[in-house]
């Protein structure tokens, strides 16, 4: 029924539109359409220049017929090819070394070919606009309500006359809410454009003006630019109008932005917790000042790396869930890595700092320049999980993208694991027992080295499941450990040496503050003044935010 | 492997040398001492993922010689040092090749503060440096042949083309850029374009963040609240390095089509968009000399070159990889044409050198030791190569000092008689 009459409405836009067409691009446009047949606009899609690409996709778009979505869709998706022997016109997809075509209007399979006789047809941003208005146009009535809403969205971006008639029927059979949402500003959008009743457009004004999303301020201005002085007193009622909505969904988007701000700096704080959690046993608990605990990140983001490589070899189905193996393989790895470290060369150097930070540092080059000699140079792409890309749109431009919504879980995750390990099991009071006092833990029978060796590689560990985090985020190279090691210290020692709690709230109380400095101060200054304020705290409080209290802290 | 084997084969030439002084006294040890070139790229460090390709590019190009009979009938013999991305250790390796090794040229650098350190050392000790990178211009250096584009091969014409209808008709510009001397030097020469066509200071936004900078929420939400001005706006990014992938991330999860806003970027190429899913940012834009995607015979032979020596056929090419094969062949024929590796007279028989680029055109080595070359806009594809969108009808000459900044705009570069200068607004009239 809805695509009956949207049929119907597409139809009269033909006969609309051959003429907008011929106005809009001269009168050759409106012969071709006489001329030349469906078959020969869609070998200019293939094989014309851009110029005449878009002019045949407009004209194309006017005949409404549900055969061409294919076809634009195809060409929008870089799937429509020509032969390069006779241009003959196919849709290919890639499949193995192999491209299997179906011919465009017939959607008949015509076997595979060879991907080298083939020359894809080309598109840029302009085509790519038109294309998406296109078939904003044909898809309307789509069963897929993400496409109705795209659809509604382009032809938001470029309202046009013809579309006010479709725009409505659509809106009145619309159940879905977020492509109701995106019709309602499409045809408000529309409206306010184009027609010339007075009261419809300072209806569609309100309309839009109850929203708090920026892609409406943008078009508001730019049809607020567009009424000059010497317009008459009607438009510049109208004006006025847009112009109180524009104030109002400023001061909308303004309360949103400051949310999105305090999202983002959770964001940012939880990486930070993530990267400095690991620092906050081994130099927190146990003193040590490991340089090299960057590099264990590092190690944990290439174990990420290394375990989708074996997926995408062995099982490609289960590539979404290879993350969830990388975690405890980064674990391992980092841990396994640190203990040796640990009982190789820190725990000859324990109460020297100075030895150990040397020794740590030259270490820390030694492993990157491992993993550059066995990996190479250039960045390794991990892929994101299907169900960490994308984001929830939020209303006011607020997006939040769902890759940090993991890592913040995650990064709670491992710190609620951490705490419970410290207090509530037997290696974590061992754990207490050794970095408060060591000669009465070993006259009480525990075996010091081994705890030393085994908190240090629960530290380090940590720090690899970190690298898994970072490897969704950050770029997978040899220098990954690097851009975190100064940050994780200065959330350790902010917080407090040697509490859990505090690298917790060094985290995120960082994280805030640098998300709210950067938009007025930048990202270098911002950085800069963070580091500032820190150093004067530890004049202040030089523990620390949550310093332990005792006499452990002083012997 | 291909390490292994040029090791092998420097021995074997050493060897070779030490054999012949043995036996026919020194006359013909003369004859086959290698000719050294110098390479000076980091191979580790923050620089490492961009230059490790450059040294082995060279070592390509090197061993290719090789094969077709070395040079003036000597062997040629890279040496390879590593000056770790520290740049004031570039100096120290330039002083130690040119003044130890007795190198004839060197091929290296790719930051501009990179170049910027080895200058001086350049100058005093008279060598000869080919450098390879696109980069901000307001230099010319008798001792330095500039192989990469200037701001008018490349920034200029990018954003000529997001001013114009294929490009969006864009009206309002954010400027993001790594923090040192050539995104700086670069806006400012754009800003000042942009000014002449009319932009007003209050639709250009510019941003400068750290290298390696990994959280762009904040900023990539900034540019959409700019955008949301009503006028047109588009991205034009000198961010550098590593922090290029977190960026493009973002803006892939925050939903930033290139139909909406679109970025065209002066520092990303091939190699940079391997390491992520390039999906998400189709149509997003990249201006060069040179993509891998282009369709000639010679590009083709280059591409399986290459693959066969790194022995992967993933590797990718990229524009300062062109610039290291067309610079290192100009210099060969220069030498032939000199009969002599001598700095002075190969500088002099480099000028008006030609030399077939991969693209299609020839590259011809202009007096001011810039390039001329094509200037081409891409779009990124899902696959991670560039579909070519744009391309000027011929070639740029590239101009070592900018027309849009008044200081500069009289300066010439010219170094044949009488000028001789790198930066003079009259002849010299001098030696």
């Amino acid at each position: 029924m809805v695509m009956q009459m949207l049929t119907q409405a597409v139809g009269r836009l033909v006969r609309a539109c051959v003429l907008c067409a011929a106005l809009g691009s001269g009168t050759a446009v409106a012969q071709t359409v006489e001329t030349k047949s469906i078959d020969e606009m869609v070998q200019v899609l293939a094989i014309g220049d851009f110029t005449a690409k878009i002019e045949a996709t407009q004209v194309l778009a006017t005949t409404g017929d549900p055969r061409l979505v294919p076809i634009l869709q195809a060409l929008l998706d870089n799937n429509l090819y020509a032969r390069k022997s006779d241009n003959l016109v196919v849709i290919g997809k890639e499949q193995g070394g192999t491209l299997a075509i179906t011919d465009p209007l017939t959607e008949k399979q015509l076997g595979a070919a060879a991907p080298a006789d083939f020359e894809r047809a080309r598109l840029n941003n302009r085509l790519r606009t038109v294309l998406q208005t296109a078939l904003g146009a044909l898809q309307l009535a789509h069963p897929d309500p993400a496409r109705r809403k795209a659809s509604a969205d382009a032809l938001f971006k470029t309202p046009s006359l013809e579309m006010v008639e479709p725009l409505k029927i659509a809106l009145a059979h619309e159940s879905n809410g977020s492509a109701r949402k995106a019709l309602v500003k499409a045809l408000a959008a529309t409206e306010l454009q184009f027609t010339d009743q007075p009261e419809a457009k300072r209806a569609a004004v309100v309309t839009l003006g109850a929203f708090a999303d920026p892609d409406i301020r943008a078009f508001l201005n730019s049809r607020i630019s567009g009424i000059n002085e010497a317009a008459p007193a009607e438009q510049q009622e109208l004006k006025a109008a847009m112009i109180a909505a524009v104030a109002e969904i400023e001061r909308r988007v303004a309360t949103w932005q400051m949310f999105g701000n305090v999202l983002q700096g959770i964001s940012l704080g939880s990486v930070l917790l993530l990267a400095a959690i690991g620092l906050a046993i081994t130099f927190g608990v146990m003193g040590v000042i490991n340089m090299a605990h960057g590099e264990m990140v590092m190690l944990g983001a290439y174990t990420t790396y290394a375990v989708q490589l074996a997926f995408r070899e062995y099982l490609p189905g289960g590539l979404d869930y290879a993350l969830l193996v990388a975690i405890p393989a980064a674990f391992a790895v980092s841990g396994l890595v640190g203990i040796a470290i640990e009982r190789g060369i820190i725990r000859w150097l324990y109460g020297r700092p100075l030895e150990t930070l040397l020794a740590t540092w030259g270490l820390s080059l030694i492993l990157q320049q491992a993993v550059r000699s066995a990996f190479g140079p250039t960045n390794m792409q991990v892929t994101s999980p299907s169900w960490m890309s994308g984001a929830i749109e939020l209303t006011g431009g607020v997006v939040l993208t769902y890759n940090r919504i993991w890592i913040v879980v995650f990064a709670l995750l491992v710190f609620g694991l951490l705490i419970f390990i410290q207090r509530r099991t037997q290696f974590g009071l061992q754990m207490r027992a050794v970095t408060q006092n060591r000669r009465m833990a070993r006259s009480m029978g525990i075996r010091s080295g081994w705890v030393d060796a085994l908190t240090f590689g629960l530290g380090s560990g940590v720090a690899g499941m970190a690298g898994v985090a970072l490897s969704q985020i950050d770029n997978v190279s040899p220098n990954l450990g690097q851009g975190y090691i100064v940050d994780s210290f200065m959330v350790v020692v902010f917080g407090g040496v040697g509490n859990l709690w505090g690298t917790l709230v060094g985290a995120f109380g960082l994280g805030i503050v640098n998300k709210f400095l950067e938009p007025y101060a930048g990202a270098v200054l911002g950085k800069i003044l963070v580091l500032v304020a820190i150093v004067l705290f530890i004049q202040w409080r030089p523990r620390g935010l949550f310093a332990l209290k005792g006499r452990a802290v002083e012997a | 492997m291909t390490k292994l084997l040029n090791w092998a084969r420097a021995a074997a030439v050493a060897a070779g040398a030490l054999a012949g002084a043995a036996c026919a006294g020194p006359a013909l040890a003369q004859a086959v001492t290698p000719i050294k070139i110098g390479v000076l790229h980091s191979l580790s460090g923050t620089m490492a993922i961009s230059e490790t390709t450059l040294k082995d590019t060279m070592l390509m190009l090197v061993d290719d010689l090789n094969k077709k009979g070395g040079l003036l009938g000597r062997p040629v013999q890279a040496v390879v040092v590593d000056p770790a991305s520290d740049w004031p250790l570039f100096a120290e390796k330039a002083r130690e090749l040119l003044a130890q090794q007795k190198v004839d040229v060197v091929f290296g650098n790719w930051t501009s503060v990179s170049r910027k350190s080895v200058l001086p050392v350049f100058e005093e000790l008279n060598g000869l440096l080919f450098y390879p990178v696109q980069y901000e211009g307001e230099e010319s250096s008798r001792n330095v042949f500039y192989t990469g584009a200037a701001p008018n091969q490349q920034a200029i014409p990018a954003v000529e083309y997001l001013m114009g209808a294929d490009g969006g008709s864009a009206k309002r510009f954010v400027l993001l850029g790594t923090d040192y001397v050539y995104p700086r030097t670069t806006n400012k020469i754009l800003r000042a374009f942009l000014n002449s066509k009319g932009v007003a200071d209050a639709d250009i936004l510019e941003n400068y963040t750290p290298f390696g900078h990994s959280d762009w929420q904040t900023i990539v939400s900034q540019v959409k609240q700019f955008a949301s001005a009503g006028k047109k706006t588009a991205v034009i990014s000198t961010i550098n390095g590593d922090a290029n992938v977190p960026f493009y991330k973002e803006l892939a999860n925050q939903g930033i089509k290139a139909t909406d806003i679109p970025v065209v970027a002066f520092s990303v190429g091939e190699e940079e968009i391997a390491g992520l899913d390039a999906a998400p940012l189709v149509g997003h834009l990249a201006a060069w000399n040179y993509f891998m995607s282009v369709d000639t015979p010679e590009n083709k032979a280059f591409i399986a070159k290459w693959h066969a020596f790194i022995g992967n056929t993933k590797r990718t090419t990229n524009d300062p990889m062109e610039a290291h094969y067309i610079g290192f062949n100009m210099w060969v024929q220069a030498v032939k044409q000199a009969g002599s590796t001598n700095v002075d007279a190969v500088r002099q028989a480099m000028y008006g050198q030609k030399f077939k680029n991969l693209t299609g055109g020839v590259a011809v080595m202009n007096t001011n030791h810039h390039l001329s070359k094509p200037v081409m806009i891409g779009e990124i594809q899902a696959n991670g190569q560039f579909d070519i969108v744009w391309k000027t009808p011929g070639v740029v000459v590239g101009d070592a000092w900018s027309d849009f900044i008044p200081e500069s705009k009289p300066l010439v570069a010219d170094w044949t008689y009488p000028w001789v200068c790198g930066n003079c607004a009259t002849p010299k009239f001098a030696n």
